[in-house]
């Protein structure tokens, strides 16, 4: 019988999160997200992740945070070293899914890419154009993405209605579209890494009594 | 009511067309400042050519009707009333008085009071950040070269050799390319010419704590929120 561990992750990942943990059967992982919309305002990110942390260290014996630094500019490692808690890896989710080496070459090559996940693509009227108030001011286009040149679809899914949605999103701000399939990136693999990691402390554990 | 009436007061299509040149000058400075605010291009251009034809100077119109109507906007962008949309609105509202104001300023000969070499660093190509500071600072009387995006150490130093301005600003909105701002920190310190410059650096993921590569530097700028930022940025 594995130990419940918590996952407290960002609102935009919840839905990945629930697709790895039904496909792994990982029927231990209790899932607390954060609302994505702390991306208006990522300083106040590490604050209230350590919140969650201090209010579930009581009920789980492990913790571990679905966050990339996602603008915190190192701030959240602080929060995390002093909660002594760890977090996956990588800057934002697009290196998080496209993978460290991957997103470098992509950002690389092109330094004016715009990207959108499975996520950003399902919902970039909403948190794209509305914010950006591109829907009544179209004439602001240049001012946002004058200096970008495409738009890389790092896709989670193989899902034709999405793939439709990026290249509608592409053209609409008039940049050249790119599919790069990515499916779950170190995701994946990190949160497999942490769960199997603790599954093995609980076998030696148990094997030791 | 009649029908048409209803319709106008429910649209606001009825109110009253304020006629600028009609305006004695204070009002006409204030009507600017809420056109600027509003984003009203054409207004403001055109309120800067009428305080212009009333022979004010093209300083006293960037001073007072201007640069004050973007210290207004500022101000409301600070306090979370006003989001990116709105300031960059506001500051194309502004270019459009400034390119009407350049030229003359030019001409009057003023000294500006320093010069500024600008640019985002290594890797970005985003400069929203970098044109407002450039155009505050041009309106506070600096002369300001922009360099534009994606600049390494070779393109700064060779922008610093030619203008030998007394600012260097960079820009970064990304935390992975921030720290190529201390890159070029560093190499003006190999090279023994750190003093020479004021160093102002801005964007997104900057601190106060992070800008202390050595000083004197200044962080400049205030997170550019959008009305809600796309998550996963």
């Amino acid at each position: 019988m594995h130990k419940p561990v918590l996952v407290i992750a960002c609102g935009a990942l919840a839905r990945e999160i629930t697709d790895l943990k039904r496909s792994y059967g990982w029927s231990h992982l209790r899932l607390r997200c954060l609302d994505a919309k702390l991306h208006n305002r990522p300083e106040e990110i590490p604050e209230r992740v350590r919140e969650a942390i201090r209010e579930s260290r009581a009920d789980y014996e492990h913790i571990f945070i679905a966050y990339a630094d996602c603008g915190t500019g190192g701030a959240l490692d602080g929060v995390l070293e002093q909660e002594g808690v760890e977090r996956l890896p990588g800057a934002h989710c697009y290196q998080l899914f496209a993978g460290s080496r991957r997103f470098s070459l992509l950002s690389s090559a092109e330094p004016g890419t715009f990207y959108l996940t499975d996520f950003l693509a399902r919902h970039f009227e909403r948190l794209v154009i509305e914010p950006l108030g591109l829907a009544e001011h179209p004439e602001l286009r240049d001012a946002y993405f004058g200096n970008y040149r495409r738009l890389v679809y790092l896709s989670q899914t193989l899902d034709a209605e999405l793939v439709r949605a990026a290249r509608q999103a592409a053209d609409r701000l008039a940049l050249a579209f790119e599919h790069v399939h990515c499916g779950y990136g170190e995701l994946e693999s990190g949160l497999a890494e942490r769960l199997s990691r603790w599954d093995d402390d609980q076998e030696d554990l148990r094997l030791l009594a | 009511m009649t029908d048409e009436e209803l319709n106008s007061a429910a649209t606001g299509e009825d109110e009253e067309d304020i006629v600028l040149a009609d305006l004695p000058d204070d009002e006409l400075v204030e009507q600017m400042h809420d056109d600027l605010y509003d984003g009203l291009k054409e207004e403001v251009v055109e309120g800067t050519e009428i305080l212009l034809a009333r022979g004010w100077s093209a300083e006293k119109v960037l001073n007072k009707a201007l640069v004050e109507g973007m210290r207004i906007v500022g101000v409301d962008f600070r306090d979370g009333i006003l989001f990116v949309p709105e300031v960059l609105l506001a500051a194309n509202s502004m270019k459009g008085g400034m390119e009407l104001l350049r030229p003359l300023l030019a001409e009057t000969g003023v000294k500006p009071i320093g010069k500024m070499v600008i640019g985002t660093v290594k890797g970005d190509i985003h400069d929203i950040g970098k044109n407002l500071v450039s155009m505050m600072m041009e309106g506070a009387g600096f002369e300001v070269v922009d360099i534009g995006i994606n600049n390494d150490v070779d393109a700064y130093f060779a922008a610093l050799e030619e203008h030998k301005p007394d600012i260097l600003g960079m820009s970064a909105l990304l935390t992975t390319t921030m720290p190529y701002m201390k890159v070029v920190i560093d190499e003006l310190v190999k090279q023994g010419i750190r003093d020479d410059y004021l160093v102002l650096v801005g964007g997104a993921p900057l601190t106060k704590s992070s800008a202390r590569p050595s000083a004197p530097t200044v962080t400049a700028g205030t997170r550019l929120r959008p009305r809600k930022w796309p998550p996963g940025c």
